[in-house]
């Protein structure tokens, strides 16, 4: 029996194209798309967890403890508390804005989940504008967020909505200049192809493979800054400030909406993180130029046993929950940003810095 | 009737509906949501006709940052909050100008494509639309990007208040020293309209 599902495993993943590709079109579509939703419901519950127990320790407490072993299903116990909640809509709100705007910020976060790979074959598409893709959809969810501030008829909403939508629009700015540089380098907007191109880099004259953060340290620090306030996530939280706005756009939400935009929140911050380890962290390579075991393709990234791919998608997902682990940590270090000093730094910090790493890089091309 | 038209023509009726809906809504932050569903189904559009980066353009440009854009100004000027409503009384002239283009628009459409089918093209893809901007037309595309810097020059000469160009210093509807009583008394005390100091304060960010 082992065998057979061995086999099976084994002839999965013994090509270099999507697992979730098959011969029948339907089949295909059906299995991309649980493929996705399956990823964006549970890896945002691992990062949540993290994020309770961290904090709590961070904190000197403990964090969860009570829901399964460890308070590992705290989070699933929340979605179900959530669900049962009662569903309050204030009555001077816009009904259909108000119920329609969780899930315009929560559908942009799944559909790029389509185009992230998390190992070798581990992905539903890969588009060849895959990560154009990814930051053009992404740059919609601020609709729902806006819809949300306005649709409520509360000023501490409104305040909120606004604030989110100049904080979303300056930081999107750097974001995609930074992207950018990355594609500049690797040659290609595919993230596929992106991780293969950091495979494949060597540093100029020598034959040490690095991964882009290396030349590219200065661009990985504005992304990892703009991703943090693109999510509102403290210090960038000044949308949600929860000591002068209530909870911000969120304040009129209860119930199962409420947990609509909390998870387009870990949501976003799984789906930030896995954009940074296929930009610059080197996708699912243990090491800068060490293969994974059983994987034959370019760079010992593809054609890889159910070894080699099981061993790849715990890379990513590792490197991913170290990033997050710094967001969390971030998080707890640092008090909130003033709204002014939140703006002054993506306009005359950020975007300046962006611009300059995209020249720098761009000459570096060329000359190199 | 291939699986492409009956999508194509889902998407042109979500499009075309909700266009219609953006002129009749008597809500204006409906109507700029409505907007943004128009731009996103063009967008829709674009990929029926398989301009997948296009389409993607359409969608960064258009929704994430013109239809938000719209949202921001509305949210930051007085429009009701909530469900109230407000109207504009154009609209016979609008009628009259959108039935002219529309009028010309198709004619226009029928007379140069009517009748024939027109041969299914694969778009180029990105490595051919790049070379093509940065290569063979690198100097329309600088002159356009001049021209845009030229506009958001402007705008920001425009936006922006002088001293004394107005009348008033620019310091005394900003709000950002704590002596002010509170934006409300400052703002009652200014002969501008009390939505001024919010504004001011904004433009200096």
């Amino acid at each position: 029996m082992s065998e057979v599902l061995w086999n099976t495993a084994a002839s999965f993943t013994a090509q270099s194209t999507s697992i979730t590709t098959f011969d029948s079109f339907a089949v295909s579509v059906v299995v991309k798309i649980a493929f996705a939703l399956g990823l964006f419901f549970v890896v945002p519950i691992v990062g949540g967890y993290l994020e309770h127990k961290v904090m709590g320790r961070m904190q000197a407490r403990r964090g969860p403890v009570e829901a399964g072993p460890f308070g590992t299903l705290q989070l699933v116990a929340d979605g179900i508390k959530f669900i049962q909640k009662e569903d309050v809509i204030p009555r001077a709100a816009d009904r259909w804005v108000f119920a329609a705007a969780p899930g315009v910020a929560l559908v942009p976060g799944m559909l790029i989940f389509l185009v992230l790979p998390f190992g070798p074959g581990v992905f539903a598409l890969d588009l060849e504008l895959g990560l154009f893709y990814a930051l053009a959809i992404s740059s919609v969810s601020v609709l729902g967020i806006l819809m949300g501030g306005w649709a409520s008829a509360n000023k501490f909403s409104l305040i909120g909505g606004l604030r989110a939508g100049g904080q979303l629009i300056a930081y999107e700015l750097p974001l995609i200049l930074a992207a950018i540089t990355v594609a500049v380098q690797a040659g290609t907007l595919s993230l596929v192809g992106i991780v293969e191109a950091q495979a494949t880099f060597m540093l100029p004259g020598t034959e040490i493979n690095v991964w882009y953060v290396f030349p590219q340290i200065l661009g990985f620090g504005i992304f990892f800054l703009a991703a943090m306030a693109e999510l509102s996530r403290p210090p960038f939280d000044m949308p949600i400030a929860d000591s002068e706005l209530v909870f911000g756009y969120m304040t009129e939400y209860t119930g199962i909406k409420f947990a609509m935009f909390l998870l387009t929140e870990y949501g976003g911050m799984i789906l930030m993180s896995a954009l940074m380890v296929v930009l610059y962290l080197g996708g699912w390579q243990l090491l800068p130029g060490v293969p994974l075991p059983g994987c034959e393709g370019t760079g010992g990234l593809f054609d890889c046993g159910v070894t080699g791919t099981l061993l790849g998608v715990g890379i990513t997902l590792g490197k991913i929950m170290a990033l997050v682990f710094l967001m969390v940590w971030a998080r707890v270090a640092y008090p909130r940003l003033r709204e002014d000093q939140l703006q002054r730094f993506a306009w005359l910090v950020l975007v300046p810095l962006a611009l300059l790493n995209l020249a720098l890089v761009g000459v570096a091309k060329v000359v190199f | 009737m291939t699986g492409y038209d009956i999508v194509f023509i889902l998407v042109a009726l979500l499009t075309a509906g909700s266009a219609v809906l953006t002129v009749t809504s008597k809500n204006l932050f409906h109507a700029a949501l409505f907007l943004a569903v128009t731009l996103a189904g063009i967008a829709g559009v674009f990929l029926v006709l398989r301009a997948d980066f296009l389409a993607l353009v359409q969608l960064v440009v258009y929704v994430g940052s013109v239809a938000v854009l719209f949202l921001f100004g509305l949210m930051l000027t007085r429009a009701p909050i909530g469900r109230e409503a407000l109207d504009g009384q154009n609209r016979g002239l609008a009628l009259v100008v959108s039935g002219t283009l529309f009028v010309v628009l198709s004619s226009l459409i029928v007379s140069s494509f009517g009748g024939e089918r027109a041969a299914e093209v694969a778009g180029p893809g990105i490595e051919v639309i790049g070379i093509a901007i940065f290569a063979d037309w690198v100097l329309p595309f600088e002159l356009l990007s001049m021209m845009l810097l030229a506009a958001l020059i402007g705008a920001i000469l425009l936006a922006r208040r002088e001293d004394g160009e107005s009348g008033e210093p620019d310091d005394e509807g900003r709000i950002e020293f704590g002596d002010e009583p509170s934006t409300e008394a400052g703002a009652h005390e200014l002969p501008r309209g009390d939505s001024q100091p919010e504004l001011t304060s904004g433009g200096d960010r």
